[in-house]
């Protein structure tokens, strides 16, 4: 088989991402910017033999994909940010459950209803801190539609790898442009595969008692050994338990199993950093105007460069602080108030040469925008 | 095998008060799965929050304890991904009908082949005696010192109104009207409810002075007449008891099949 | 006809929570609850092994046991 070539918009290259990496389930609400995910899906599933509900709301769409899981399908739910409100109980369970599922958050600007069909990527902290207690979570994001398709495929991988959900932080802008997009040959990119128990039919098998590598085999719903799975703390078995011991042992495991993985799960890409004295920090759509400035200031001879986060949870704290080490100042180029700000200035060294160029007017950032603030770090007036 | 053979048996005594309707409503549901001879490795139990929810924690079977009154919603996605287990999914009646009243309308509508069963005590036992959708009026709770003024729903109407295909009601006190009701119910193919009047003798019973346990199932043998009696007949006010709905509609699981044999044969082509 | 005759009502002490609830129903006032609390057998010559106790119990705690004792000898 060959590789494919198509023009898409970026929810398209998310639906050939997913379908790539193996989806046989999506369940969702529609929602502006992420709906052409559900429209693609409800037509190239079944043609596989998956399968695609429309649920009543997100919060059944949520819990649709969780079922759907369990009995060993690898399962998409796809929004934005009022729906991604609502999944957060159900995202919750997911994490504390350890059921793999890949939830696509195409965001759009403000609180409530915000700006519909304009850019926004006020989403960051609560793919973080969403749904309620402590808890770890992976979230993934891209600028291009080739890295939509990628991203797409490494968080149906990780989330098979970690037992977790892992959250695709998309925006307005990604989500609605076209592009060109080169689907891979079948095989070219690796996919994980759900690992199931090799545990034999009437031997005690414990889905919460990891393997020396970490990782829970897991047996599906219907299949030979018949578990508990629920959102209360649990023992290894599964079943409901308060002891503190396991308390303690299970909410570490579940946040270790993601923070202890940091540099494995860390994506990004660089741009002109080796010599750089001013360094622009970005992700998603923002991150098209950050490479765009730095490319033309580059031909003027000017020492900047683009670290470009395709990770943000777990924040790559490590990987932040030693690349903007020996630079002047660090500008976060961003479209909210300032969220990946936050963890930069957390992450380096000096957080006081971190700034931040961002918009909040659901208009995607320019190159010209972050050249105005530039200007000013570098005193060059406005 | 015995009623006892589909039970995690090493978690009894289960956690239920002295006399709680939900332990009967337990009973019931095995003699029926035990009456139809299923496999438990072809039964999922999805549950949700409360004391009833913890039903799925006690049954031999793959079990989904879930969130607070979307068990239905996790139990579609079982079912939708795996047509072939059966799914059960006890709820109690602030589960299935305040916080979990969409799902239950909606999986009503599609007639997914699930069996809903609403093990109705008219509080919320676990939080520790609110009243419910299904309290009625007059009720004394703790959120409702006065007594409610709220409507309570019938269940049998609203999941007639919304599509269910197979609606039943019984209590606690016809323990073999219930399996018998459960094992129908269970064999229908599209979604089926059974609303099971169970009793709170912690909450409900001591705040409304319906004295113990067995005093409030005596009671609903006393408000309760068969579906089609002369007694309910004469006298509107009782509750009816048995088969209210039993009727055939494509079932959307089957339904969804024909789409995917349809696309396959257009993708393959 | 093949009749139920009792064999055994089995009674699990550390399931029972002694609700009351076999007692009150049994129609032959088979059962009663002990200084324990717990349901107990006291007439078992009058049982009719209608099983309701086994069927209502709440705690899973009854057992009836019978054995068939053909009426007339006759089997059908
Ligand atoms: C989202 C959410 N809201 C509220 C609760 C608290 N809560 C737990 S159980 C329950 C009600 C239980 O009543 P019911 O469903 O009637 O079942 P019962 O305990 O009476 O069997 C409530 C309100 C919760 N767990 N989750
Ligand atoms: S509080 Fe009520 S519903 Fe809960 S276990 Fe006790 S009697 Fe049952
Ligand atoms: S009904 Fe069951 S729990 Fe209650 S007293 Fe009798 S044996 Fe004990
Ligand atoms: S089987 Fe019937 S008669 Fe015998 S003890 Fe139980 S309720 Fe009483």
């Amino acid at each position: 088989m060959e590789r494919t070539t198509k023009f898409v918009q970026g929810n398209e290259a998310c639906v050939e991402g997913a379908l790539y990496a193996g989806v046989n389930f999506y369940a969702g609400y529609p929602i502006t910017p992420s709906t052409e995910i559900a429209e693609a899906l409800s037509g190239r599933l079944p043609e596989i033999g998956g399968k695609f509900i429309q649920m009543e709301d997100e919060i059944a769409s949520m819990c649709a994909i969780i079922g759907a899981s369990l009995t060993g399908h690898k399962v998409l739910t796809a929004t934005s940010g009022p729906g991604f409100s609502l999944k957060q109980e159900a995202i919750g369970y997911a994490c504390m459950a350890e059921i793999p599922c890949v939830i696509a958050n195409v965001q759009r600007g403000g609180p409530s209803t915000g700006n519909p069909t304009h850019v926004g990527q006020g989403d960051i902290n609560q793919a973080r801190w969403g749904t309620h207690g402590d808890h770890a979570i992976i979230a993934l994001t891209a600028s291009n539609h080739q890295d939509v398709f990628a991203m797409t495929v490494e968080a149906f991988n990780m989330a098979e790898t970690y037992r977790t959900p892992v959250v695709l932080l998309f925006d307005e802008v990604v989500g609605h442009m076209r592009e060109k997009l080169v689907i891979p040959a079948p095989g070219e990119v690796e996919i994980v595969d759900r690992l199931r128990t090799s545990v034999p039919k009437g031997v005690d098998y414990r889905p919460y008692l990891p393997r020396e590598d970490g990782r829970l085999p897991m047996s599906d719903f219907g299949d030979k050994h018949r578990y508990n799975v629920t959102g209360l703390y649990h023992d290894m078995w599964g079943f409901p338990s308060a002891n503190p011991k396991i308390v303690n042992e299970l909410l570490r495991h579940l946040v270790d199993k993601i923070e202890n993985n940091v540099d494995s799960i860390t994506r990004y890409k660089e741009y002109f950093l080796d010599d750089a004295q001013y360094i622009l920090i970005s992700y998603g759509s923002s991150a098209r105007s950050a490479i765009h400035m730095a490319k033309n200031r580059r031909e003027k001879n000017e020492k900047i460069g683009v670290l470009e986060l395709q990770s943000i949870w777990p924040f790559p704290s490590e990987l932040v602080r030693e690349k903007c080490a020996n630079a002047k100042a660090v500008v976060v180029v961003e479209m909210n108030m300032g969220q990946v700000l936050a963890q930069v200035k957390a992450a380096v060294d000096e957080p006081n040469k971190v700034f931040l160029a961002n918009r909040i007017d659901g208009k995607l950032i320019t190159p010209t925008d972050i050249k105005g603030l530039l200007r000013v770090i570098q005193g060059r007036g406005i | 095998m015995a009623v006892q053979d589909y039970l995690r048996q090493r978690f009894f005594p289960h956690m239920w008060c002295p006399g709680c309707g939900h332990g009967t409503v337990l009973n019931s549901l095995l003699r029926a799965v035990e009456e139809l001879g299923l496999d438990k490795n072809n039964i999922v139990m999805t549950s949700g929050i409360g004391c009833s929810a913890r039903i799925s924690g006690y049954v031999d079977f793959h079990s989904l304890h879930t969130l607070h009154g979307r068990a239905l919603a996790f139990a579609t996605g079982v079912k939708m991904s795996k047509p072939e287990l059966t799914l059960l999914v006890p709820m109690g009646d602030g589960d299935a009908l305040a916080i979990g009243g969409n799902h239950f309308i909606h999986a009503a509508r599609r007639n997914i082949d699930i069996t809903a069963i609403v093990m109705n005590n008219r509080i919320y036992g676990m939080t520790g005696g609110q009243f419910s959708p299904l309290s009625g009026c007059g009720i004394k709770a703790t959120t409702a010192p006065y007594t409610t003024i709220d409507n309570n729903f019938d269940v049998v109407e609203l999941a007639t109104a919304a599509g269910a295909t197979f609606v039943a009601r019984t209590t606690t006190y016809h323990a073999k009207e219930a399996t018998s009701l459960l094992k129908k119910a269970i064999l229908h193919k599209g979604f089926s409810v059974v609303e099971i009047l169970s009793q709170c003798p912690t909450h409900f019973g001591r705040k409304n002075k319906e004295g113990d346990a067995a005093q409030m199932m005596e009671n609903y043998k006393n408000i309760t007449a068969p579906v089609g009696s002369k007694a309910l007949e004469e006298n509107p006010a009782l509750w009816g008891r048995g088969i209210f709905v039993e009727r055939e509609r494509p079932e959307y699981c089957t339904e969804y099949g024909k789409i995917v044999e349809l696309a396959m044969k257009g993708a393959a082509k | 006809m093949a009749r139920q005759k009792l064999k055994e009502l089995e009674i699990n002490r550390d399931w029972c929570k002694g609700c009351g609830i076999c007692v009150k129903f049994c129609p032959k006032q088979v059962l009663e609850l002990d200084n324990k609390e717990k349901a107990t057998v006291v007439r078992p010559e009058d049982c009719i092994v209608c099983k309701l106790c086994e069927l209502r119990c709440p705690d899973l705690a009854i057992t009836v046991l019978t054995t068939q004792e053909d009426d007339n000898g006759k089997n059908d």
